[in-house]
């Protein structure tokens, strides 16, 4: 059996393995995947965060990728950092930079086993901004100066690739190169708030293919994850267009995710009741719902490809991401929503019914913080939305 | 970085963890933070047997490998061993 087999089928434990600590933030980002702003009162506490890293622990996840909400704000964030690396589990937290103080820099450079990852979605503050609300472009370069100047080696920079940063890709590696920091580019998948603005920021197609391109020349340098392996489907059919990184929907299989109440997630990118394996306070502990939850067991069952199967790109596109079709309303046995050939179009364009968030962390009222382009989407609740996903046949109709 | 050989003395790095899985193992190196494929349970025997065998030799013996095999074998090992997964072992004295 191929090691990619061995992954379909699931693995004793995850290797990518996402823990959101708190839904709480001090930003309130345009396209936020967990749709965060508000702490969730039933929050694990400090001690059950505890005995989460201690079964981490006895299941050898040697690491866990740390994020919320902004995880930092949670006040046992730095103990718990040490707890983890005490125990085993090394920790690559995302950030957005605004705790990270020249004296926590310093502390981070004494540490083995931590990574830094900082969030910044435009290479410019215009950019950037726009999305993740003003003032956030200088707070990551901060953090990025602090982190350098304390001698912390090789932090990473996370961009979330969107039609209006595509063009600067030049520009961040530059920006990493500065701070001796590495490159890290992901998907921008229509998630929690990003569900909202995937119409307006998801990359055109000529953008993909730009990116792609980019990959192809620079990727070796560049962490990706699981982000791009829908775009392999623009090399030859042979698959040997395959980008760098894993080349699989890992969903469930070696991916997965704990929310801040315990909550087991199929993929971080997936928090919805259809993805929802089981609570780790409720169900026995997260071993237990990796190794016997009914979802995780369908989904390292054999996939079929639906229309994708016909297609001579499925060996190395898989069909793409399945938290992209699932909330864009696309079956999830066809194409990407993003599919490089196009065949997910005629779908996009037809009638299609987008499923209901399940859950909103989202501040009730604006703050300070609060990305322009929000304010400016901002619709009287009067009249139903409109778009190409509007969600009622009479939207837009004025009699 | 030196290969490892039939006639030298080699163990697992100290800060590598192995971890079964159904196919062999997964090597994480928590300084490099490298994470390797160990595909099969017999390279995973050899892996584990190295740090009391007199040398890469008798580790393959040990697990078992046939002789035919062992060039295929050692290109694992030093496909680990550039990832530092595994480091020449002093030679204890008699
Ligand atoms: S659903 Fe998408 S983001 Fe989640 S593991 Fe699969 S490909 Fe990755
Ligand atoms: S049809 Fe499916 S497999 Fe083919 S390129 Fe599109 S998403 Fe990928």
């Amino acid at each position: 059996m191929k090691l990619v087999e061995h992954f379909e089928h699931g693995l004793d434990a995850p290797i990518c393995l996402t823990w959101e600590l708190t839904y709480a933030c001090n930003l309130e980002c345009a396209h936020c995947l967990s749709s965060s702003g508000r702490r969730d009162p039933r929050e694990l506490t400090t001690e059950q965060c505890e005995a989460v890293i201690d079964e981490l622990q006895r299941m050898q996840v040697f690491y866990v990728n740390i994020g919320g909400g902004e995880p930092t704000i949670r006040p046992d964030f730095w103990h718990l950092l040490e707890y983890a690396v005490a125990h085993q589990v090394g920790v690559k937290f995302s950030t957005n930079g605004v705790r990270i103080t020249p004296e926590r820099a310093a502390f981070l450079a004494s540490t083995d086993y931590v990574d830094v990852q900082i969030s910044l979605d435009g290479a410019t503050a215009e950019v950037n901004d726009h999305v993740r609300g003003p003032g956030s472009f200088d707070t990551a370069l901060l953090a990025l100066r602090n982190l350098r100047d304390a001698g912390f080696r090789d932090a990473k920079i996370s961009v979330v690739c969107t039609r209006h940063n595509i063009g600067q890709l030049d520009e961040f590696q530059a920006i990493a190169d500065e701070y001796a920091a590495t490159l890290r580019l992901t998907r921008l998948r229509p998630s929690g708030r990003g569900a909202d603005v995937w119409d307006e920021l998801h990359p055109l197609p000529e953008q993909q293919r730009e990116l792609y391109d980019w990959l192809l020349a620079h990727g070796d340098g560049v962490l990706t994850g699981d982000s791009f392996f829908h775009l392999a489907a623009f090399g030859p059919a042979d698959g040997s267009g395959a980008l760098p990184g894993l080349n699989l929907c890992g969903a469930g299989r070696v991916v997965c995710l704990i929310d801040p109440v315990g909550d087991v997630y199929a993929c971080p990118f997936a928090i919805h009741d259809q993805f929802h394996a089981g609570n780790l306070l409720a169900d026995g502990g997260f071993k237990r719902v990796w190794q016997t939850s009914p979802l995780f067991a369908e989904l390292r069952s054999p996939q079929t490809g639906g229309a994708c199967t016909k297609c001579s790109h499925y060996d190395a596109c898989r069909g793409g991401c399945m938290a992209a079709k699932f909330f864009t309303g696309l079956p999830l046995d066809g194409p990407d929503p993003e599919c490089v050939q196009g065949h997910s179009e005629l779908a996009l364009a037809g009638v299609r019914t987008v499923p209901a968030a399940s859950q909103d962390h989202s501040k009730p009222a604006p703050t300070r913080n609060q990305p322009v382009m929000l304010q400016l989407m901002t619709r009287p609740l009067s009249r139903p939305p409109v778009g190409d996903c509007a969600e009622s046949p009479l939207a837009g109709f004025t009699p | 970085m030196s290969t490892p050989q039939l006639d030298e003395p080699w163990a697992l790095a100290p800060s590598v963890a192995l971890r079964p899985e159904p196919f062999g193992a997964l090597a994480y190196h928590f300084g490099n933070r490298k994470l390797i494929f160990l595909k099969r349970p017999e390279l995973v025997a050899v892996v584990r047997g190295l740090s009391c065998a007199d040398d890469v030799r008798s580790a393959l013996v040990g697990a078992g490998v046939p002789e035919a095999s062992w060039p295929s074998y050692l290109a694992a090992l030093e496909g680990l061993a550039e990832s530092d997964m595994l480091r020449r072992r002093e030679v204890r004295a008699a």
